[in-house]
């Protein structure tokens, strides 16, 4: 059992416990902060991955930003405990099964060691020691266009939501 | 045994960690007195005096006085957040520490060589970044979870603050990212070598555009995000009591107290790598005489000390100023010794670099007044993004301006 083996395993428990309590919590703050616990996991694991920056990206951007966000929010609303319903039907006889399926499926197709991620491995070992070098150049030359062009999707949204937000006046 | 045979390096990092947390603890609490002193000779009064000379056991005053308080919970208050809020912001604050190189000379601890840094991380600066990112939460959530009013109106202000300040304080160091071409602290430290006009802040030519207008940026950024003065609106006294940590006491409190120092500190330390040359030497490399400073530096305090001690000082304060007389001298003659003479030239630098930089913070603090909650906003969006943007478009405009003239 090598460090990293074990590291794995802690940080995927508690992954998954994060997101079971992001479920289960009444509180949203309580939600909210599952939510980062998941976030900060899954850097951890792309850590051991060897992708330092997308393990850093991943927490400035989705626990240091948007969640900052999220709970600026919720404490903004003051929003309240969340009220229980009781389980709704379709929920309980096709939902479960249906969810018990995806994750079959996910599992076999995960666990087939496919073409394009052996290829993609490779790819990622012949990095070296700069990984961040090597993506940006991806980012910033290779694939410009999509790149650029996702970002102005991105500002269409905001000023979509401005729009929305300011009404009319 | 066996495992950590295999693996030295775990052993040299704890050993590192405790040093370090030893002395940041140790520097954290004497900051508040650091701040305490220089506040009151700006307000012409004396500062803390009376727990041993010039105040100097105060600190540890201050310590057993918050160990002792009792320690409060408000009703109604959600208790498992309530206790994660200090202890998040205090441990996220002290782990940036591990990330700053204190000197470039190769130590042997345990026959190991290793650097005067915990972690040298390829991407040390988005670390940082990351690392002080989720540092918001401690004050949001101490806000939010003390169930009062003014500490949730505290905790969104300083929310609202941080998320608005992160993105100038970002944008600002780009400008040197560009320059430096690294992510690295010790490769960019490394990029300024030289005398001063080599710093970030001054290097001009050969791809590269002085970042001052970029340090002034972060500067200003850097003191909203750790909600100093003139920036400290989430704990604004004449209109929220204290802001988030109304409801703390004991040792609650300290930890905020203390996560207000670290971040402090951290910034700091961030100022001095990225702008000032980090722990290199402002003089030029061929002046040799410049390794002697350090022990010149400490035995010229140890001797006003010592006139100190023997004209101002009386009875027991009088005792405890000469040890510390006698400490600093000793200091200062170890530093003379051969062996020890390189090892301690980069921390020497890079500490007297970050206590000016400290001394600016209180300086600020000393001088000028708090802002409006509305001007905050406004001069955070409208002055600094647009400011620090520019710097960033000239510089990669500077950067780039030779192999545009070699296509073109």
């Amino acid at each position: 059992m090598s460090v990293p083996f074990i590291l794995f395993f802690v940080f995927a428990g508690i992954a998954v416990a994060g997101a079971v309590l992001l479920i289960v919590a009444r509180e949203p703050i309580h939600s909210a902060l599952s939510l980062i616990l998941v976030m900060v996991s899954l850097a951890v694991l792309y850590l051991l991955l060897g992708a330092e920056f997308i393990a850093a990206v991943q927490i400035i951007v989705y626990a240091g930003a948007i969640m900052v966000l999220f709970v600026f929010v919720i404490m903004l609303l003051n929003a309240g405990v969340e009220e229980r319903t009781d389980w709704s039907k379709l929920a309980k006889y096709a939902g479960l099964p249906l969810a018990g399926f995806l994750l079959i499926e996910l599992a076999y197709w995960l666990a087939r060691p496919a073409a394009g991620m052996t290829a993609a491995l490779h790819a990622a070992r012949g990095m070296g020691a700069a990984p961040t070098r090597a993506l940006s150049e991806m980012l910033f030359r290779d694939y410009l266009f999509p790149f650029e062009a996702t970002s102005i999707l991105i500002l269409i949204a905001i000023l979509g939501a401005l729009v929305l937000a300011k009404g009319d006046e | 045994m066996e495992f950590i045979a295999q693996h030295p390096i775990l052993v040299v990092s704890l050993v590192k960690i405790a040093v370090l947390l030893l002395l940041v603890l140790t520097v954290l609490a004497y900051l508040s007195w650091f701040e305490r002193k220089v506040i009151a000779h700006i307000q012409s009064r004396w500062g803390p005096y009376y727990v041993g000379a010039h105040g100097l056991l105060q600190p540890l005053a201050d310590g057993l006085k918050f160990l002792f308080k009792e320690d409060l919970t408000p009703p109604g208050a959600d208790r498992f957040v309530y206790v994660l809020a200090p202890l998040l912001a205090l441990s996220l604050a002290i782990t940036t520490l591990a990330l700053i190189p204190f000197g470039p000379a190769t130590i042997h601890i345990l026959g190991q060589p290793t650097q005067l840094v915990i972690a040298n991380v390829d991407i040390g600066l988005l670390f940082l970044f990351a690392i002080t990112s989720i540092g918001v939460y401690g004050v949001a959530l101490a806000g939010w979870s003390s169930n009062s009013k003014y500490p949730l109106l505290g905790g969104l202000r300083s929310s609202a603050q941080m998320i608005s300040y992160e993105v100038s304080l970002t944008v600002s160091v780009v400008g040197v990212l560009l320059v430096a071409g690294s992510l690295n602290f010790n490769e960019i430290i490394e990029g300024q070598r030289g005398a001063f006009w080599h710093w970030n802040v001054f290097r001009a030519g050969h791809g590269a555009f002085p970042q001052i207008i970029g340090f002034l940026c972060y500067a200003t950024a850097a003191i909203a995000e750790t909600n100093r003065v003139p920036f400290d609106l989430p704990e604004g006294e004449t209109e929220l009591v204290a802001g988030f940590h109304t409801e703390y006491s004991s040792f609650k409190f300290a930890m905020f107290f203390m996560a207000e120092y670290a971040n402090m500190v951290t910034v700091c330390c961030l100022a001095t790598i990225l702008f000032f040359g980090g722990w290199l030497s402002p003089f030029p490399e061929s002046w040799t005489w410049q390794q002697y400073l350090p022990a010149a530096a400490l035995l010229v305090c140890a001797a006003y000390l010592a006139y100190d001690t023997a004209v101002n000082m009386r009875g027991i304060a009088r005792i405890q100023l000469a040890v510390v007389t006698v400490l600093a001298a000793g200091i200062g003659v170890l530093c003379l010794i051969p062996a020890v003479m390189p090892v301690i030239q980069g921390p020497f630098w890079f500490l007297a670099k970050v206590a000016f930089f400290l001394f600016f913070y209180v300086w600020t603090r000393g001088t000028l007044p708090r802002f409006r909650y509305d001007q905050l906003m406004a001069f955070g969006w409208k002055l600094l993004l647009p400011v620090s943007l520019v710097n960033l478009l000239v510089t990669g405009l500077v950067i780039i301006w030779p192999q545009l003239g070699r296509h073109g």
